[in-house]
């Protein structure tokens, strides 16, 4: 008798409770979309955020809502794209294919460190140690943070700077946030030029601790046909959009800071 | 009995604020502070599920001493308060779904809220079995609840402010928000004086 009563005891409050939330749960029965599910599914499922959202699922819901497009996922590309499209019955969209670029060129050949480090680190922690070992300020430090990020296997370290295969990148966008440098930028898959470094420091200081840096000199953007090339804090910036790709920027360049992205895509241009 | 209640209610909300006082249910607190919305959401759901609570603890304590299985408080609280949790998530899901997601991992957490159960054992032991304990207990819970929604706004209005500061690279995030939540605390330990 004596284990009785408290099984009864809890057991039948158990019960009751029991009853009452099914009834609440019938009662308060929220509709989920059923399209949600199947989005989700014919998304890549890595949930990087590439899209903005916080994971795939986010991202299925939102475009159930109508608040995202079909086309905003840059993993799954323009085949997730036109499946979504299918089971939302809406126009697919393209979507602009784009990469990321690591914007520093200054690899252990022409870039000098000004101290040894001989710690196994990662690039937050040198780049907190007195602004990282390498000479410049503003360069990759080659430690490989993104590298551990990317869930991709895109990015590989060559003579201390990283890397980005571009087939392989998907713009998901984790190595942009990683970076501590800020050296990761998001560009257009097709973009023809670039300024492959970020150094925001005068011509002189450049010129002093990198042998490829940008030096703000200005005579890029002024044998730019197309005015594509502007200077700001002593970096030259292309402007992809209006770049046709001719090249002329590159050989005029006095430090080859500037780089073709495309490399020999229309060298008959060149 | 007014007065009695509003004493209890100035104690349960100044005097022995569960937060910043007697230190219950801290997870929430530090955890859905950032924004006033949220913190008051999060502050009127507590609210509720205290009163509740206490209402519904009292009817199973009564049901408990009549069988003589007092021993079993904690688990049958528990069971009360994961019910009451349950109703609330299904409630704001469909009634307030933005609240509902802001919330996030937190709005079950309610159920391990350590000041939901701390209300329903103090209930009965400050209150006991004696005339209008219901009303007290009651009362109680939605001013304890009380209490944590004025302390959860006033620091997540802190926490708003703080968010532009200039504050130093070695207190940024969680080291600065607890010193604040401290010195909250201590601004709190001036109500003691008014105690009766």
């Amino acid at each position: 008798m004596e284990i009785l009563f408290p099984v009864i005891v809890i057991g039948g409050m158990g019960l009751i409770f029991g009853a009452l939330l099914a009834v609440a749960a019938k009662i308060f029965a929220v509709e989920k979309d059923e399209r949600i599910p199947r989005i989700t599914e014919v998304l890549p499922g890595a949930n990087c955020g590439g899209c903005g959202y916080a994971g795939c699922s986010a991202y299925a819901e939102a475009v159930c809502k109508g608040e995202a497009a079909a086309n905003c996922c840059p993993v799954g590309g323009s085949d997730a794209a036109v499946k979504i499209a299918e089971i939302m019955g809406i126009e697919a969209g393209t979507v602009e294919k784009r990469t990321a670029f690591v914007m520093c060129t200054g690899n252990s050949a022409v870039a000098p460190n000004r101290y040894i480090n001989n710690e196994d680190i990662d690039c937050y922690t040198a780049h907190r140690l007195g602004g990282g070992m390498k000479g410049c300020q503003y360069g990759c430090l080659g430690l490989g943070s993104c590298v551990e990020k990317c869930v991709f296997g895109a990015i590989s370290i060559v003579d201390g700077v990283a890397v980005i295969d571009r087939d392989k990148c998907t713009h998901c966008g984790t190595c942009i946030a990683e970076c501590p440098r800020g050296l990761i930028k998001s560009l257009p898959y097709d973009a023809k030029v670039v300024t492959a470094c970020n150094s925001k420091a005068h011509g002189k200081e450049t010129r002093a601790v990198c042998g490829v840096g940008c030096i703000g000199c200005g005579l890029c953007a002024k044998v730019c046909e197309t005015g594509a090339i502007t200077v700001e804090n002593n970096l030259a910036l292309v402007d992809t959009e209006r770049c046709i790709g001719c090249g002329k920027c590159i050989e005029k360049c006095p430090r080859n800071a500037l780089v073709a992205l495309v490399p020999m895509l229309e060298p008959a241009e060149n | 009995m007014l007065k009695d209640l509003l004493i209890i209610s100035i104690g349960a909300i100044f005097i022995q604020n569960f937060v910043l006082v007697q230190f219950l249910g801290i997870c929430p607190f530090l955890g859905v502070s950032k924004k006033v919305e949220t913190a008051l959401g999060m502050g009127f759901a507590v609210v509720f599920v205290m009163a509740c609570a206490s209402a519904i603890t009292w009817a199973v304590q009564k049901l408990l001493v009549l069988f003589g299985i007092e021993y079993l408080q904690t688990i049958a609280f528990i069971l009360v308060i994961a019910v009451l949790v349950q109703f609330v998530e299904m409630f704001l899901q469909k009634s307030v779904p933005s609240l509902y997601s802001s919330l996030g991992i937190y709005l079950p957490l309610i159920t391990t809220n350590c000041a939901v159960l701390g209300v329903a054992i103090v209930n009965i032991t400050k209150f006991g079995a004696v005339d209008f304990s219901f009303i007290k207990s009651v009362v109680y819970g939605a001013t304890a609840g009380i209490g944590f929604t004025f302390a959860i706004v006033l620091f997540a209005g802190v926490r708003e402010r703080l968010e532009s500061s200039d504050i130093p690279e070695f207190l940024k995030g969680m080291p600065i928000t607890l010193i604040t939540a401290s010195l909250l605390s201590i601004a709190f330990m001036g109500f003691s004086g008014l105690s009766f």
